[in-house]
């Protein structure tokens, strides 16, 4: 058995809107290993944005227990888990969230300063800039780049911290499919190179596909017989994103 | 974060909408400029009074007959022998000098000129103790007295009205109810048009005005009597000597005085008190509008948090803690009033230069004082300002839920 880095007993979701209660989460249990990537899917009103807001330490459940990197954080406070947040978490958004009135560097940065990291900041923030093929655009503004580019620069931003888990919402949807299989091979070589264990949700199968295990959620639990054998899956993925990927370099190369 | 951050990415957001920072800075200096004007005016003002009370005379008593509540019957009227006795260094050892004068109205003529002026009529002491200074000429002497000479000092305004300027009219002769006089001097200008008489007024010597301008039913009898008073410590000592003075030459029992004594001390307490009452009203009304300022710092940073719920949800999901992201908050709004101070200090000190500027073009003695303690003043209130209305918006960011504030539009 693989180490696990996510551990989710019985987890509740219950909003209390006015009167009427919403079971968001009705009880869901799974692990995830490390390294493992992995995609959340499920019809809107499925309760798989509340499911990523618990994985994510954003909110807290109403019951049950979650287990991040061995830590129980389904009961800390706001500070802690702002904390938790910090270091064992990347976030990469659909509409990729970056301040725009400051440089990719920047925003690359923020979480540092958060860490309180006070030294070395921007030469850790331009490494993570190279390593997500930025290297040549630390000084742009997000709005003097591309769709494709800023949410590089959100990834760069999600790994800056070496964390335990990237947590990807719909990371390709506001982008045209060419440029979100750039980014989708960028998040899996990642996961490949740091071993980060990788969760995305999606609505779209061709993403879902390309990832080792997949999560459905119905109404709020786990839609368990569509749950896809990790073991079948995962190799013949693999070997087609890396055809993909050569496919694309060559193709940079010749431009 | 440290606080160099903090302000450094405070700079960067207010940068970033540069016309409503602007335009909220502007709240906060029109405030701080208006606080410090006021200050300054009420300061100069202050000064300005002080100044032309000082400028009647130091440690001066003036000792008048009967009562201003007017409760006691037939009060008797001073006398010279009265002024004799104060002047008597072993009844009346705080009592430095003493002037007795006469005073009334006169038609004073030059040429074709009329002026209608006060009359004085004095004993050398006079100029002493009210600190008169001539241009040019002489002082009213004792041989003056003696011979009742018809002798006359002009004051600077009477000059200008007959003579059209106010040096080289000594010798002249002009004439006080029709009898003529020999200009022997002017006096200097005393300025501080307060008490609007200090310059417009003649002076004759005691003797003469007593029995040729100023007639009074008894033959020694005086108006005023000045009396300076040792060193400004001996001034309440040499208020008891008088009383008992006068006291025992009147016949009066204890508490029913028929005289009253008034010093520059009641002058510059009463007027202090006007001054300063009217320097925290003037202050009052600007610190309102420092007020209206703080309250256009609320609203800017209110529209803010709102505009940048998605930031903040961003922020906290980057790990920004509840103190982090109030920091951030709290250091922009106070960067914008105290910003705003500093240009509303340099503002508020050129608007006390100009009324002081206004105040000289229009012959004014008034010069605004732009005080230490008003920058101070204005410096803190507008931090306290910045600090006091970012508290409600920043703590309304901190607190946002990140979940709700990362789904907003």
């Amino acid at each position: 058995m693989m180490d696990r880095v996510i551990a989710v007993r019985d987890m509740t979701k219950i909003y209390r809107m006015g009167e009427v209660e919403v079971h968001a989460l009705r009880g869901v249990s799974f692990d995830i290993g490390r390294g493992e990537v992995v995609s959340i899917m499920g019809p809107s009103g499925s309760g798989k944005s509340t499911l990523m807001n618990m994985l994510g330490c954003l909110d807290r459940p109403t019951s049950g227990e979650y287990y991040l990197d061995g830590e129980l954080v389904s009961s800390l406070t706001d500070d802690q888990l702002a904390r938790i947040r910090n270091r064992k978490v990347g976030f990469v958004f659909q509409s990729f969230n970056l301040l725009s009135r400051v440089s990719a560097l920047a925003n690359v940065e923020l979480p540092l300063r958060y860490a309180g990291v006070t030294s070395g900041r921007r030469d850790l923030a331009r490494k993570a800039l190279e390593a997500v093929g930025l290297g040549d655009r630390i000084h742009h503004r997000p709005t003097e780049l591309s769709g494709g580019q800023q949410q590089r620069v959100a990834i760069a931003r999600a790994i800056i911290n070496n964390p335990s888990i990237i947590m990807a919402d719909e990371p390709t949807g506001n982008l045209d499919s060419k440029v979100g299989q750039e980014i989708m091979d960028l998040l899996l070589s990642l996961n490949r190179e740091l071993g980060t264990t990788l969760i995305i949700v999606t609505h779209d199968p061709r993403i879902a596909a390309q990832t080792g295990r997949v999560i459905r959620l119905q109404d709020g639990l786990l839609d368990e017989g569509e749950q896809n054998p990790r073991a079948e899956k995962r190799p013949g993925a693999r070997k087609r994103v890396k055809a993909e990927k050569e496919a694309n370099t060559s193709r940079r190369e010749r431009a | 974060m440290n606080l160099t951050q903090s302000i450094l990415e405070a700079l960067e957001s207010l940068n970033g909408n540069k016309l409503r920072s602007g335009l909220t800075v502007l709240g906060i200096v029109i405030g701080v400029a208006a606080v410090i004007a006021m200050l300054s005016v009420g300061r100069g003002a202050e000064a300005s009074i002080t100044g032309s009370i000082s400028g009647i005379g130091t440690n001066l008593l003036f000792v008048f007959r009967g009562d201003f509540s007017d409760t006691i019957r037939n009060p008797k009227p001073l006398t010279l022998g009265d002024a004799q006795a104060m002047a008597d260094p072993f009844q009346a050892p705080s009592v430095a000098m003493v002037a007795p004068t006469l005073e009334g109205s006169a038609e004073v003529s030059f040429g074709g000129e009329i002026a209608n002026t006060r009359v004085v009529g004095v004993t050398p002491e006079y100029f002493t103790v009210r600190n008169y200074q001539i241009t040019e000429g002489e002082y009213i002497t004792e041989e003056h007295i003696l011979g009742r000479a018809s002798v006359v000092l002009i004051g600077p305004d009477v000059a200008d009205k007959l003579f059209g300027h106010r040096d080289g009219i000594t010798g002249e002769t002009v004439r006080i109810e029709g009898q003529p006089f020999r200009v022997l001097g002017a006096l200097e200008s005393k300025g501080g048009g307060t008490f609007g008489s200090q310059d417009d007024l003649v002076i004759v010597p005691f003797s003469t005005a007593q029995t040729r301008l100023i007639r009074r039913s008894a033959s020694d009898r005086v108006d005023i009597i000045l009396a300076q008073a040792v060193d400004a410590e001996s001034v309440d000592s040499a208020i008891e000597e008088i009383s008992q003075i006068l006291r025992t030459r009147h016949r009066t029992p204890v508490g029913e005085d028929d005289f009253t004594i008034f010093t520059q001390r009641d002058l510059l307490t009463t007027f202090e008190s006007i001054t300063s009452i009217l320097t925290i009203f003037l202050g009052g009304i600007a610190g309102i509008s420092l007020l209206v300022g703080g309250i256009g710092i609320m609203n800017i940073m209110l529209v803010s948090v709102t505009e940048r719920t998605r930031e903040i949800g961003l922020r906290k999901a980057l790990g920004a803690r509840k103190r982090d992201i109030l920091v951030q908050f709290l250091t922009e709004s106070s960067l914008l009033s105290l910003f705003g101070g500093f240009i509303g200090i340099l503002f508020g000190w050129f608007i006390a230069y100009l009324v002081g500027q206004v105040a000289a073009a229009t012959d004014t003695n008034f010069t605004p004082v732009v005080s230490m303690d008003a920058i101070l003043l204005a410096t803190l209130f507008s931090a306290a300002v910045g600090l006091f209305f970012g508290i409600y918006p920043a703590s309304r960011a901190a607190n946002l839920e990140p979940v709700e504030a990362l789904r907003y539009e």
